[in-house]
C-alpha cells in the first residue's frame, strides 16, 4: 500500500502544481483588469464622457476572455482535492471545506450573476448602476480570493482547530481561522499581486499598440491608467511582501533562511546574497555575490542583527516533531528554487516600478513624445507577461517552502494522496489536461490579440482615437 | 444521525436539484444550439436565451461539491477519488462547455464560430450524460475498502443503469432547455422549440421504464426503500406526461415547471435510496453512512449559520437577475449581425 502511494505522489503534486500555476495566471488576470475596468466606468458615471466607456468595453472584452479561462480551470481545483488528495481530504475536510463552501455561497454567485447582468444591461441601467454591478464583480473575486486564502493560510500555519482521536483535524474556532496573521499577511499582498498582473496587461499591450502607432490617443490613456495602477499594486506588494518577510522569519525560519540560501548562522550585521547557487548537498556556495548590511535590514529595518541558518532550523524542526513523526523527516528544501523566486519578485518589483515612472514620464505631454520612444514602448509591451512570472515565482516560494507538510506540522505530503489513484490516470490526466491548458492558453491569447487589435473603433466609430486628446470636443465630431 | 448531518443531506440535495433544473437549461440550449438551429442566427438566438445565467449556474455544482467537502468531507473524499475518470471527463466537459461561448463569441471567421458552437453543443451534451452516469453509478453498491477507498472496475461505472440514467439526465437537461428557451424567443423558433421538445418526450417513457427496471436489479433501493422509491418513480412518469402534455398545448411555463419537478424528483430518488448511507460497499460493512462521513457537529453548526444568513440574500439576487434580464428575443435581432450572441 505504502510503495503504491510513493509512486502516485510525484504526478499527484506535478499535476497540483501545474494545474494551480495555469489557473493563477488568470485569476490575477480578471481581477487585476476586473479593478481597471471599474475604474473606467467609474470614470465614464462621473464625467459621461463617452470614450470611457468605449474604454471599458474595450477592456471589458480581454476581461471577459481571462474570467472565463479563469473559471473553468477554476473547476479543476474544486474536484482535485477529492480526486487525488483523498487522505488530505478526510484529514482536512472539517476546515478546509467550510471556506471554500462559503467561497462558492458569497463569491461565486455574487461576482457571477452579476457579470452576466453587466455584461447584457448596457442600455438599461443609469451609468452609476452599471458601474456598480461591476465592482460588485470586483469584490467577490477579491472575496473569493480572502475565502480561498484562508484555508491556504491554515495549511501554512494551523490554527484554531483540534486533533482528534481518529487523527483528523476538527475546528474549535472559526474566528481563529479567520484572524490567522498568516492570512492577513498573505491576503494584501496577493491583492497587490492581481493588481500589478492586470494593470501591466493594460499598459502594456496598449504600449504595443501605440508601438504600432494604433488609436494612439485612445491607448495612450489607457496606459497610463496602466502604469498608475501598476504603480500602486508594486508598492502594495513591496510593503506586504516586507511584513511577510518579517513574519517568516519568526513563523517558518526554515523557508526564510532557504530563501537567503544560508545554512550557517549569520554574522552581525547579516549581508544579503544578490545571486548565488547552492549545492544542497554539500551546502557549498557559488559566484555569491553579495551586499553588506543589507539582510538585517530586510530583516529588521535596522543594520544590525543576525539570522537563523538552515542547520539551526533544521534541528529545531527534528527537535519539536521527531517525538511524532519520527528521525527520519527530511526538512530540507530546495533552496535554489526559493533563493530565486524571492529575488524574482524584488528584481521584478524594482523593474516594473521603474518602467512604469519612465512611461508615465514619457507620455505625459500629449502623444508626440510616447510614439517616438518606440524602445520604451517595446520593453512595456515585454512588461506584459513578467507579472505571470513573478507571480509563479511567490507561489512556488511560499508552497514549496512548506516541505515537507502540507498541513504545516500536521500532516506530511506523501500521507495527503489518494491510496486509490493509479499512477497511470494521474499521468493520463496530466496529459489531457496540458494539452487542454495550451490549447485554452493560445486560444485565449489569440482571440485577445484579434480583440486588441480591432481596436476601440470597433466598438465606437465616432470618435477619433488617433486625437491628442481624444476626450475634446473636436475629436468628437469626426 | 443528528438534525444537523441530515439537514445538510438535504442541503447538498437540493444543491443539486437546482444545479440540474437551472444549468440543465443551459446544457439543453447547448445541445439546442445545433440539433435544433440550421444558421448561425438561430443558433445565436437560442445561446442568447442562457448566456447571462449559465455562469451563475453553473456555481450550483460548485457550491454542492463545496458543501460536501465541507460537511460530509468523507463522502467527498471517496466519491471523487473512487470515481477519478469519469470526473475528469465532466471536468473536460465543462471546460469547453464554459469556454466555447466565450470563444464564439469572439471568433470572426464563420468557421471559427461554427466549430465553436459544435464545441458548445457538444460538450452540453457530455456534461449532463457523465454526470448522468455517476448519479447512476454512485449509488450502486462498489468496492470499497474499509477506509472508504474505492477502487472502481470499469463496469462499476459502464453498466446499463448508469447508461440509463446518463441517457435520463441528458434527456432531462435537453427537454428543459427547450423549455427555457420557449419562454425567451418569439415566432418560429419558440413554435420548432416546442415542437421538437414535444416529439422527444415520447422517447422519455421507454427510457424511464427502462430505468426503474435496472434500477431494481442493480440497486438495493426497492429493498430499503420500497415505498418511496415507487412514490417517486410515479411522480417521475406523471410529471413527465404534464411536461408532455403542456408541451402540447402551448403552455410554455407549465411545461417548464413540470420538467422542473420531473428533475428534483429524480435527484430526490437517488438521495432517499441512499438514505441513510452515502457509498454501498459491496461488502455491506465498509458501507459508508452520513453519519461517519459528516464534519464536526461545530464545522456544521459554521456553515448552517452562514447559509441561513446567505441563502435569503443569495436567492434575492438570483431571482431579481433572472426577471430583470427576461426577453422574448426575435429571429430578426441575431440576423445580419457580426455581433453573436452577445
Ligand atoms: C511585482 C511584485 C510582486 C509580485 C507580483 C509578488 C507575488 C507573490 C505571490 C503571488 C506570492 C504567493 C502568495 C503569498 O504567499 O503571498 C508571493 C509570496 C511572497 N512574496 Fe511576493 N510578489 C511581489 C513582490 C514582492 C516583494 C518586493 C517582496 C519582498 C519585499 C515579496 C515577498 C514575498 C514573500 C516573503 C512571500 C512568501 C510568503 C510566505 O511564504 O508566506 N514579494 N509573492
Amino acid at each position: 500500500m505504502f510503495n503504491f502511494a510513493l509512486n502516485v505522489l510525484p504526478f499527484a503534486r506535478f499535476q497540483f502544481a501545474m494545474t494551480t500555476i495555469f489557473h493563477y495566471f488568470f485569476i490575477p488576470m480578471s481581477i487585476g483588469i476586473g479593478l481597471s475596468v471599474c475604474i473606467m466606468e467609474t470614470m465614464y458615471a462621473i464625467t459621461k464622457n463617452k470614450i470611457y466607456q468605449t474604454m471599458t468595453k474595450f477592456w471589458g472584452r480581454i476581461f471577459l476572455l481571462a474570467f472565463a479561462v479563469g473559471v473553468v480551470t477554476g473547476l479543476i481545483q474544486e474536484f482535485q482535492f477529492g480526486m487525488n488528495w483523498s487522505q488530505y481530504s478526510r484529514f482536512m475536510g472539517d476546515i478546509f471545506g467550510a471556506p471554500l463552501a462559503i467561497e462558492a455561497l458569497l463569491a461565486f454567485f455574487l461576482e457571477s450573476t452579476f457579470l452576466g447582468v453587466w455584461m447584457f444591461t448596457w442600455d438599461k441601467f443609469k451609468p452609476a448602476w452599471h458601474a456598480l454591478m461591476i465592482w460588485l464583480v470586483f469584490l467577490a473575486s477579491a472575496a473569493s480570493a480572502l475565502w480561498i486564502l484562508t484555508a491556504n493560510s491554515f495549511m501554512q500555519h494551523p490554527v484554531g482547530y483540534k486533533l482528534t482521536s481518529s487523527g483528523h483535524v476538527e475546528m474549535t474556532s472559526f474566528k481563529a481561522l479567520l484572524t490567522n496573521q498568516q492570512l492577513w499577511y498573505e491576503f494584501p499582498h496577493v491583492i497587490s499581486s492581481c493588481i500589478v498582473t492586470g494593470s501591466f496587461i493594460v499598459a502594456g499591450t496598449s504600449a504595443w499598440m501605440i508601438f504600432r502607432k494604433k488609436s494612439v490617443g485612445f491607448f495612450r490613456k489607457s496606459m497610463r491608467l496602466g502604469l498608475v495602477l501598476g504603480i500602486v499594486g508594486c508598492l502594495g506588494a513591496v510593503t506586504s511582501g516586507d511584513l511577510q518577510s518579517g513574519y517568516l522569519i519568526k513563523d517558518q525560519p526554515m523557508k526564510f533562511a532557504a530563501s537567503e540560501g544560508i545554512y550557517n548562522h549569520t554574522e552581525n550585521p547579516a549581508p544579503w546574497s544578490v545571486f548565488q547557487l547552492t549545492n544542497t548537498k554539500t551546502h557549498q556556495e557559488y559566484g555569491k555575490i553579495e551586499i553588506p548590511y543589507m539582510l538585517s535590514f530586510l530583516s529588521y529595518h535596522k543594520f544590525s542583527g543576525s539570522v537563523a541558518g538552515m542547520d539551526e532550523a533544521n534541528r529545531a524542526l527534528h527537535k519539536q516533531y521527531d517525538g511524532k513523526f519520527g528521525k527520519n523527516m527530511d526538512y530540507s528544501l530546495n533552496v535554489n528554487v526559493l533563493f530565486f523566486a524571492f529575488r524574482l519578485m524584488a528584481a521584478g518589483f524594482g523593474g516594473l516600478t521603474f518602467i512604469a515612472l519612465l512611461g508615465l514620464w514619457f507620455s505625459r505631454r500629449r502623444k508626440n513624445t510616447i510614439v517616438k520612444q518606440k524602445w520604451l514602448t517595446f520593453i512595456l509591451f515585454l512588461a506584459t507577461f513578467a507579472p505571470f512570472v513573478i507571480n509563479t515565482g511567490g507561489w512556488l516560494f511560499t508552497e514549496l517552502g512548506r516541505d515537507p507538510w502540507v498541513v504545516y506540522g500536521l500532516l506530511p505530503i506523501a500521507k495527503a494522496v489518494s491510496p486509490s489513484t493509479s499512477p497511470a490516470s494521474v499521468i493520463f490526466t496530466i496529459i489531457v489536461y496540458f494539452l487542454l491548458f495550451v490549447t485554452l492558453a493560445s486560444c485565449m491569447v489569440f482571440y485577445a490579440k484579434k480583440s486588441l487589435y480591432k481596436g476601440p473603433e470597433s466598438i465606437d466609430k465616432t470618435i477619433d482615437y488617433d486625437n491628442d486628446d481624444p476626450f475634446s470636443k473636436e475629436a468628437f465630431n469626426k | 444521525m443528528s438534525f444537523l448531518q441530515f439537514f445538510w443531506y438535504a442541503v447538498i440535495c437540493f444543491l443539486f436539484i437546482m444545479f440540474l433544473v437551472l444549468d440543465g437549461a443551459d446544457f439543453g440550449a447547448g445541445m439546442a444550439a445545433k440539433l435544433l438551429a440550421f444558421r448561425p442566427a438561430e443558433s445565436n438566438m437560442i445561446v442568447r436565451s442562457i448566456s447571462p445565467h449559465w455562469d451563475g449556474n453553473e456555481v450550483f455544482l460548485v457550491a454542492a461539491g463545496g458543501s460536501m467537502f465541507a460537511t460530509m468531507p468523507f463522502w467527498y473524499a471517496s466519491l471523487f477519488s473512487g470515481f477519478y475518470l469519469l470526473l475528469f471527463l465532466v471536468l473536460v466537459s465543462l471546460i469547453f462547455r464554459g469556454v466555447a461561448f466565450e470563444f464564439n463569441n469572439v471568433a470572426e471567421t464563420p468557421k471559427g464560430k461554427n466549430a465553436w458552437m459544435w464545441a458548445t453543443t457538444l460538450s452540453s451534451t457530455a456534461a449532463p450524460f457523465l454526470l448522468g452516469m455517476l448519479f447512476t453509478a454512485m449509488i450502486q453498491p462498489v468496492p470499497m475498502d474499509n477506509h472508504g477507498n474505492i477502487f472502481v472496475g470499469l463496469f462499476n461505472v459502464i453498466n446499463p443503469l448508469s447508461i440509463l440514467g446518463g441517457i435520463a439526465v441528458t434527456a432531462l437537461c435537453l427537454y428543459q432547455g427547450l423549455h427555457f428557451f420557449t419562454l425567451h424567443a418569439n415566432g418560429i423558433m419558440r413554435y420548432r422549440a416546442a415542437s421538437l421538445a414535444g416529439n422527444l418526450y415520447w422517447a422519455a417513457y421507454p427510457v424511464e421504464v427502462l430505468f426503474a427496471i435496472a434500477l431494481f436489479f442493480e440497486t438495493n433501493f426497492f429493498e430499503e426503500h420500497l415505498l418511496s422509491t415507487l412514490t417517486l418513480l410515479v411522480l417521475i412518469v406523471l410529471t413527465t406526461f404534464w411536461g408532455h402534455l403542456s408541451t402540447g398545448m402551448h403552455k410554455e411555463v407549465q411545461a417548464y415547471v413540470a420538467n422542473s419537478l420531473t428533475i428534483a424528483f429524480v435527484v430526490m430518488l437517488i438521495f432517499v435510496g441512499l438514505f441513510p448511507h452515502v457509498l454501498i460497499a459491496q461488502n455491506p460493512v465498509n458501507s459508508l453512512l452520513i453519519k461517519n462521513v459528516s464534519s464536526s457537529p461545530f464545522t456544521l453548526t459554521v456553515v448552517t449559520i452562514v447559509l441561513c444568513i446567505l441563502l435569503p440574500i443569495l436567492t434575492a439576487y438570483f431571482i431579481w437577475s433572472y426577471i430583470i434580464q427576461w426577453k422574448r428575443h426575435d429571429l430578426s435581432e441575431f440576423e445580419n449581425t457580426d455581433k453573436g450572441a452577445y
